[in-house]
């Protein structure tokens, strides 16, 4: 009990079991591994610029599509997510920490050493070593199996750990909201943020050992003579899609939920008015959860599945439309009659609804089995993951980042350059990704490092739009880099926002070390 | 204020002028109706799911709008305090519901049609492997002994691929001076959409297609045709086609799903002949296999000079092997191995080893023993053991190439 | 700075979640490979024909009017160059009879082989009324080097097959398996189709 002393210098960071110092790792991580994607996206952007191979060889352009892919997915996504629940579980539920500090510093610290590995097998490859994984982020047998290149086994260690790490965030999460709410802090009176994260724990313990077991399973495809995939010892590489998007569809929901989260957390404070349909978004976010158990066959609409399946998993993943309509529309009543202000947080959280929703409606109509064998792996499917992953899932986490960075540091951060990253933001990412359904429908695959001439001028655009969103960025790192290690702006007060609720903005600004020593009592 | 209007106001510009095409005509910006009735039935169901589409988008981001301009604190705006309301939590849940129904009702339709398993006049096998797709005609009007097939490889000239274009035409030049029969410097006009050999199918009579794969798992796209189907190595998918009479001509699509290194230069290029036509084609094309059969049989038995060899290998080597190992012999290591002042084609005690790789594959590199005749097999050894200071003098023969049985 | 009953607490929760995540492990690796098997024997799913023989003599006499066309096609490992190829490519048959047809394959290396063949049926959804009797598909053939031979197979198509299909392809991709029939490695690969 008590306060104890920090170590210092790197010993306190290495060693720290304190869930503000692990959260703003798992933030600090998350934001360099967004650059490193980010770059990596770049040179996707630069070798598409204009038609013809000028930058790449095929072969490294591959492996620059599946690296973006997982250092963005599981280096960039789910690690910030990982951050905000660290930073913002226990001080919402009115706990001192997390339930399980040792096992958190586990969990972080694996992450470094498993993208170490992930990203020195691509550093080796630009300096002329052995290819880097190369077959997509999705990893499809044989091309992953028999055919991959000998760092896929570095590859297969990698996914493993970053999977242990994120399954003992995910325990941790559940442990903390089920052992330490604050006396009178029942289910249904948590923040969303909280049930969110709570819904997608339990999804991520459900899959990530599913993710595990695939991989598992190419590695013993590869090295120990089973055939689970490999037609030629009896094996199918359509069980390998199946057993891949039965993790992967669940993986989606995983990196949107939280989004959800955070934004039913900001409209209200900026609206002057309370969520709208609180219990509704509980049950609709439930909903969402269960029901992407049983649609992950709609990325697998062209294997060839008979008749009975495809409509199965055509009327399942229409459904989906229900609850995720339920959360859009009660947004917008959130908003309806408010007093809204359009502080930074609120801006980012707008565009989230507006451009989740262009993604979502994208989504519904991917889900229509016969056209979407027209779409399937072209721009317009690139163009819908992107609206929902990017100006979905990474808009809602800046959101959050922005709505309650000012409680972590106690000063307020420099609104004018958020600003400028906003407006920039939300611009370029248009240019980026709307071209992207006109190309996918003209008939543009996905994962081509060159294209037919038709394509030229939508991909000159796109490319324009990322870089645009790329360096616009940088203004996100000036500001989080004043307001976390300079200490620039004024101080804020407890609330900070004007009408901002919630325990965590009962606490002083910036947040003390531990958070609620004495449990505070919950009407 | 002002900005928002604005953006949305560039919004819906962008998505009206895209959806008529009114402005950009020239550039494709829509799905394809294609020319079979599946496609025409999908790009139906794909318009009735874009305009539902528009609609609750303006609906819904109508209301964000109007209530982001109207409740706004500057404007003096008091927070009401509602914040339930079953009757709309059960109107909004309902409603989706319903109108998903009505989508499903077309939709399910256009799948059951698609599944149509009568009697085909022509059954092709299509096998895709990295990075070409191979032909077979198997069944045409109950003759099962057709006995033709050919492989189907992207015709662009690896030069043209490796030309970069940085302006004359294109976008930053405006979008003015863009017009539909434009040729871009350096680069024909079905760059990347064409082969040597295409598939060719009669109008008219429905065709079946044996989709499957060799290696890793391809993906058959025509989109004029509506049909993509993955090749599963071990597995055989099937589709179907059905070109209405009058529809002749060449359709173009591409491998749909990832497949290493080049998937992005393994075009899908069909012609569709009137069926007098087609059968014309048909007869010829067996005619002129059976004779090159005859003549690769007699060439096995002939003798080249070094520089008959060394010209034909030239051109062999660089249609078939340069994009890997590069026209100087360089190859792109490590995994793409060098040739030139390599032990594999200097040293005599190899040949025998650099024979097979070349008929077999090795790891990336897939086995030509299909894609070469004899005399060309031959002819790429003998220059890639002659070519880049290499200059080992020896002369391999198709004699030498082929299997001692 | 916790108490000991919220240690106690969180220890047993901590034990549960890691048990249902370990239970999805096995589940990943143990459970759903043999269930997507067994449901692809019972519904024909991804169109691998069952390798097991049918007794016809239950069916036989059961015959109809109606005729079907069976296909056969006929493809090697890509490693490989073996000549594989079916005596005809199509037969229009009965349904309820059976009848007999063959696959000739040719060795033209040195070295001895042994080969599986893995079959494939299209549309999927025919599986289920292909059956075997005889097949070379059931077990593994070896070829010794430079040797020639005819494989016999012998079918039957069972008249509850649904009018609606009309052709039927059966493939089968000749693979080779010699290195896999290496006794080291035999005992880790999945015996119960090889």
């Amino acid at each position: 009990m008590g306060d104890h002393h920090k170590p210092s210098g790197i010993k306190r960071w290495l060693l720290t079991t304190n869930h503000k110092d692990i959260g703003s790792m798992y933030l600090i991580f998350s934001l360099v591994m967004f650059l490193i994607g980010g770059v990596m996206a770049l040179v996707i952007r630069a070798e598409l610029m204009f038609p013809g191979l000028q930058l790449v060889d095929p072969n490294f352009f591959n492996q620059m599509t599946t690296v973006h892919g997982l250092v963005m997915v599981f280096g960039a996504v789910m690690p910030a997510f990982v951050g905000l629940a660290n930073w913002l579980i226990p001080m919402m539920i009115g706990a001192p920490d997390m339930a399980l500090p040792r096992m958190n510093n586990w969990s972080f610290w694996i992450l470094p050493f498993a993208f170490t590995i992930l990203i020195s097998s691509v550093i080796t490859s630009a300096l002329g070593g052995p290819s880097a994984p190369n077959f997509g982020w999705t990893f499809y047998a044989p091309l992953s199996t028999t055919y991959g290149p000998a760092s896929t086994d570095f590859f297969i260690f990698s996914v493993h750990l970053m999977g242990i790490s994120s399954i003992m965030g995910a325990i941790n999460v559940i442990v903390t909201i089920f052992n330490l709410r604050a006396p009178g802090m029942t289910l249904m009176k948590m923040p969303l943020f909280v049930w969110t994260w709570l819904i997608t724990a339990y999804l991520l313990i459900a899959v990530m050992p599913v993710l595990a077991g695939a991989v598992t399973m190419m590695l013993t495809d590869r090295h120990f003579g089973t055939s689970f995939f490999d037609a030629a010892g009896g094996g199918d590489p359509v069980l390998f899609q199946h057993i891949f998007w039965f993790f992967g569809h669940p993986e989606v929901y995983i990196m949107i939920l939280p989004s959800f989260g955070v934004v039913s957390s900001i409209l209200p404070t900026f609206a002057r008015k309370p969520l709208f349909g609180y219990s509704s978004m509980v049950y609709a976010t439930a909903s969402i959860a269960f029901l992407s158990f049983v649609v992950w066959a709609h990325h697998m609409f062209t294997v060839g599945m008979p008749l009975a399946g495809n409509l199965f998993f055509m009327y399942m993943t229409m459904l989906i439309a229900v609850p995720t309509g339920v959360k859009v529309f009660n947004w917008v009543a959130t908003m309806w009659k408010g007093s809204m202000t359009f502080e930074v947080p609120m801006l980012f959280s707008l565009a989230f609804v507006i451009l989740f929703t262009i993604g979502g409606l994208s989504g519904l109509m991917l889900a229509i089995t016969p056209v979407d064998q027209q779409y399937h792996d072209t721009y317009f499917v690139v163009a819908h993951f992107h609206y929902v992953l990017v100006s979905g899932a990474i808009f809602g986490i800046i959101a959050g980042v922005y709505y309650w960075l000012p409680k972590w540091t106690g000063v307020m951060f420099n609104e004018t350059l958020a600003k400028w990253h906003f407006w920039s933001s939300v611009i370029t990412v248009n240019i980026l990704f709307f071209p992207m359904h006109f190309v996918g429908l003209a008939g543009m695959p996905r994962r081509i490092p060159d294209y037919a001439l038709q394509f030229a001028d939508f991909n000159f655009l796109i490319s324009l739009g990322g870089f645009g969103f790329g360096l616009s960025q940088l203004f996100l790192v000036a500001v989080v880099w004043q307001a976390c290690f300079k200490r620039k702006g004024k101080a804020v007060t407890d609330q900070v926002w004007e009408s901002a609720e919630g325990l965590e903005w009962t606490l002083p600004s910036p947040a003390p070390y531990h958070s609620f020593t004495t449990p505070p009592l919950v009407k | 204020m002002r900005r928002v209007i604005h953006w949305t106001h560039l919004l819906v510009c962008i998505v009206i002028m895209g959806y008529s095409g009114l402005a950009w005509s020239e550039m494709q910006l829509d799905l394809t109706p294609g020319v079979t009735a599946i496609s025409q039935q999908i790009y139906g169901l794909h318009r009735l799911m874009f305009i539902c589409c528009v609609v609750i988008g303006v609906l819904v981001f109508g209301a964000m709008f109007y209530s982001m301009l109207k409740h706004r604190k500057s404007q003096g705006h008091k927070a009401a305090q509602f914040h339930e309301s079953m009757t709309v939590e059960i109107i909004w849940t309902v409603i989706p519901f319903i109108i998903l129904i009505l989508m499903a009702i077309p939709a399910t339709k256009v799948l059951i049609a698609m599944n149509d398993t009568s009697e085909a006049a022509l059954t092709v096998k299509v096998v895709g492997s990295q990075w070409k797709w191979h032909y077979e005609y198997l069944d045409y009007e109950g003759n099962n002994t057709i006995e033709l097939g050919f492989f189907s490889v992207l015709s662009t000239p690896r030069e043209q691929i490796e030309t970069p274009i940085r302006s004359a035409g294109l976008f930053p030049v405006g979008l003015a001076s863009f017009s539909g029969d434009r040729v871009l410097p350096d680069k024909s006009n079905d760059y990347l959409l064409e082969v040597d050999k295409p598939l060719v199918i009669p109008t008219g009579k429905k065709v079946r297609l044996l989709i499957t794969a060799d290696d890793v798992i391809h993906s058959w796209w025509v989109p004029d045709f509506g049909v993509k189907k993955d090749a599963v190595p071990g597995f055989i998918n099937e589709v179907w086609v059905k070109v209405p009479l009058g529809k002749e001509g060449i359709y173009r699509g591409q491998c749909a799903e990832l497949c290493g290194k080049d998937h992005g230069f393994m075009p899908v290029v069909v012609e569709a002949k009137s069926p007098q036509a087609f059968d014309q084609w048909l007869a010829d094309s067996r005619e002129t296999q059976r004779r090159a059969a005859e003549e690769a049989a007699n060439s096995v038995e002939a003798t080249f000079t070094f520089d008959e060899l060394m010209s034909l290998g030239e051109q062999e080597y660089l249609a078939k092997c340069s994009a890997c190992h590069q026209a100087n012999g360089q190859g792109l290591p490590p995994t793409f191995p060098a040739l030139a002042d390599a032990a594999i084609a200097k040293e005599a005690s190899k040949l025998g080893e650099h024979i097979n790789i070349v008929r077999n594959g090795k790891g990336a590199m897939p086995g030509f023993k299909d894609t070469l005749s004899p005399k060309a097999f031959a002819a790429i050894i003998t220059y890639e053991r002659n070519a880049w200071g290499n200059d080992t003098g020896q002369i391999v023969q198709p004699k030498d190439v082929i299997q001692d049985h | 700075m916790q108490s000991q009953y919220l240690k106690v607490r969180n220890q047993s929760l901590l034990v549960k979640l890691v048990g249902i995540s370990g239970f999805m492990f096995i589940f990943a690796v143990l459970v759903l490979p043999p269930m997507y098997e067994v449901l692809c024997d019972l519904t024909g799913l991804n169109g691998k024909v069952s390798l097991k023989q049918f007794d016809i003599g239950a069916r036989s006499g059961d015959t109809a009017e109606r005729m079907i066309t069976v296909q056969f096609v006929a493809d090697v490992d890509p490693k490989a160059d073996w000549a594989f190829k079916p005596k005809t490519r199509s037969m229009k048959v009965f349904i309820g009879q059976t009848h007999q047809t063959s696959f000739f394959v040719r060795n033209p290396n040195r070295e001895a082989v042994i080969t599986q063949a893995i079959p494939s049926v299209s549309p999927a959804q025919a599986t289920l009324y292909l059956k075997k009797a005889q097949c070379f598909c059931f077990e593994q053939q070896q070829l010794a080097a430079g040797e020639a031979k005819e494989m016999g197979l012998i079918f039957y198509v069972d008249p509850d097959i649904p009018e609606h299909l009309t052709t039927i392809t059966l493939a089968y991709r000749l693979y080779d398996i010699t290195d896999r029939m290496k006794p080291s490695i035999a005992e880790t690969g999945e015996s119960e189709h090889v």
